[in-house]
């Protein structure tokens, strides 16, 4: 492989990524590589620094060092918002839907993302405005659909069972067609067989859609099955990086793990 | 998709407002006038409800936007001599045009800067915006100060009052019902993760103020040329108390609830009177509408307020839609 191609495969390189809180060093030299159609999985043993790692990439932290390209551009500085518009999508470990709106509008809100009409369409209400709803409202149920919640379209987000918010939120993520997609322990709370049945799904809108995936979960087994490359976090640095084997072999992994 | 049949429903409230204007004259007087403030507080409570109820933003400075659309509005036409039905309709409008743009530009002000706080924060500072305005008036000798300024055209009738209404109405509504609409609601429901799915929360915040105070501003110059006496102290806090209360009463972010809030409210002052077998005095209703009840109206409201908070926080006139398929 040439080296402009390696770089074109490249999605997002963090490197030397450092921030602070007061004394501690919540994530420490961090050098993070995610290709193209990527999947891979971010582990550690609780307060590692993986949560920290997602919101230094989505702009909701400055990192105090380092530097974070996506598509061969810096994001460092951006606002959240802008970096989701630029292919960065996420979802968050303690569940944060808009509680009061549907499920459909609950996606569909991330669409204004894709709008080509602007306030005065809304305002005006005409055929043009008539036919981006609609096509819109057609591409929220076919993404809706994929997670079997189309049945729930008009719910209110906050009446969905923990196992239901979790994918909507997924699927509000998608609703961004990002190229990076951020999950943060997507299956917290569910059972072994929703798990595996979300390892699932999660393999195949990576597929369906080509999409990178950086997928955040405290159970090593889960990751373990699905993903092609494993960072391993403790106390903010990284310890162990590489294929599912690999990293389960590492004896640093082990001893984190175990002394968890 | 509801709201379907928007730009005809305007057209037809448009049309009737203009009906019922040609019929005023058939009309008491006292009547009309309660109208017209059933009009002026039904686009205030609904704009206010763009800012407080759909984007979550707890603003206490309506009456402040409103002062700056009445003064400017009333300033405007002043200028003028007794003109022709039709020259005297396009100043009008013109006038009101001119005192929501103002009042629009009060809220871009404040609202750049005060958008980063929240809550409390946002109400306290918003509340002091509305006394600086109310001072900044009651120290310009140019609009009569302290004494107040008169206003010497009654141009609001019922067709500008209830057309400007149904205006507000339809925009906040088509507004909030659209994909980009949705977004005021998110940035209530949960600012971070609005902002992680790709809003412009400052934005939408932002916008939401600068239509709530246009409205704001067009309810002021209606209110001048209704009252046809302006003084500082009608925009007042406990004015913008009043056009809070009616939104809570309606359901933050409930449109049909607020408007039957704002009716309401209005007619209760002039229920209370009845009750009390005073004769309505139209001098007196006319200087200060609502206001005359004084302090018995801010009794009410504070018991109203602690009332609905104990027992129906959501608001009076929230209709809980049910939802097939929803689990338990
Ligand atoms: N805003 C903050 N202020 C201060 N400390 C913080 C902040 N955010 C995170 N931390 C600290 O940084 C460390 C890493 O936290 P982080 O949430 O990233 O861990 P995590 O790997 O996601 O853990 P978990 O598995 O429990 O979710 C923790 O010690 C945490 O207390
Ligand atoms: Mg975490």
């Amino acid at each position: 492989m040439t080296a402009t191609a390696t770089i074109e495969n490249d999605l997002l390189k963090a490197e030397r990524l450092t921030i602070r809180f007061g004394g501690l060093t919540a994530v420490s030299n961090l050098d993070l590589l995610i290709r193209r159609n990527e999947l891979v999985g971010l582990i550690g043993p609780n307060g590692a620094g993986k949560t920290t790692v997602f919101n230094l990439i989505t702009g909701v932290y400055q990192p105090a060092e380092g530097e974070i390209l996506f598509d061969g551009q810096s994001v460092v500085g951006s606002k959240p918002y802008r970096i989701t518009a630029r292919g960065i999508a996420r979802t968050f470990q303690n569940i944060r839907l808009f509680s009061s709106l549907s499920v459909f509008d609950n996606v569909r809100t991330v669409f204004h993302l894709h709008l080509r009409g602007d306030v005065r369409h809304a305002l005006w209400r005409g055929r043009a405005f008539l036919d981006e709803e609609k096509s819109i409202a057609d591409r929220v149920v076919e993404l809706l659909e994929i997670f079997h919640l189309e049945k729930l379209r008009d719910a209110p987000a906050k009446s969905l069972s923990y196992g239901d918010q979790r994918r909507l939120e997924i699927v509000r993520a998608l609703a961004a067609q990002p190229k990076l997609l951020l999950l943060d322990e997507p299956a917290a709370g569910m059972n072994a067989n929703e798990k595996t049945d979300l390892m699932r799904l999660i393999q195949f809108i990576k597929d369906r859609f080509r999409i990178s995936v950086l997928l955040v979960e405290h159970d090593m087994q889960v990751v373990m099955g699905i993903c092609e490359r494993i960072v391993v976090l403790d106390y903010g640095v990284k310890i162990a990086e590489g294929t599912p084997d690999e990293v389960r072999k590492n004896p640093k992994v082990v001893a984190a793990y175990l002394g968890d | 998709m509801r709201f379907r049949h928007a730009k005809l429903l305007l057209l037809v409230a448009l049309g009737l407002s203009l009906l019922v204007s040609l019929g005023a004259d058939r009309i008491d007087a006292y009547v009309l006038f309660v109208l017209y403030n059933i009009g002026i507080y039904i686009i205030l409570a609904v704009s206010l409800n763009l800012i407080n109820g759909y984007t979550g933003q707890f603003s206490l400075g309506h009456a402040g936007f409103m002062a700056v659309g009445g003064y400017t509005a009333a300033v405007i036409t002043n200028q003028f001599g007794a003109l022709n039905p039709f020259a005297s309709g396009a100043l009008f409008f013109g006038a009101l045009l001119a005192g929501g743009l103002l009042a629009a530009v009060a809220g871009l002000l404040v609202g750049l800067p005060t958008l980063r706080l929240k809550g409390d924060y946002l109400a306290i500072v918003t509340l002091g915006f509305g006394e600086i305005i109310r001072v900044i008036f009651q120290n310009m000798d140019r609009v009569g100060g302290a004494r107040g300024l008169s206003v010497m055209h009654g141009y609001t009738n019922f067709f500008w009052t209830f057309g400007m209404a149904a205006v507000t109405v339809y925009v906040v509504t088509a507004l909030v019902h659209s994909t980009y609409g949705r977004g005021f609601i998110a940035v209530r429901d949960d600012e971070i993760a609005a902002e992680a799915m790709g809003i412009n929360t400052t934005k939408y915040k932002v916008t939401a103020f600068v239509v709530g105070a246009f409205f704001a501003g067009i309810a002021g110059g209606l209110y001048a040329h209704s009252t046809q006496f302006l003084t500082p102290g009608g925009f007042n806090f406990m004015q913008s108390i009043a056009i809070v209360v009616m939104v809570i009463l309606g359901g933050m972010g409930n449109t049909p609830g607020v408007i039957l809030a704002a009716i309401l409210l209005t007619l209760l002052p002039e229920g209370l009177r009845w009750m009390a077998g005073v004769e309505h005095l139209p001098g007196i209703a006319k200087m200060h509408p609502l206001g005359w009840i004084g302090d018995t109206r801010m009794i009410i409201y504070s018991l109203l307020l602690i009332v609905l908070m104990l027992t129906r926080p959501q608001g009076l006139f929230i209709w809980r839609r049910k939802f097939r398929n929803a689990p338990p």
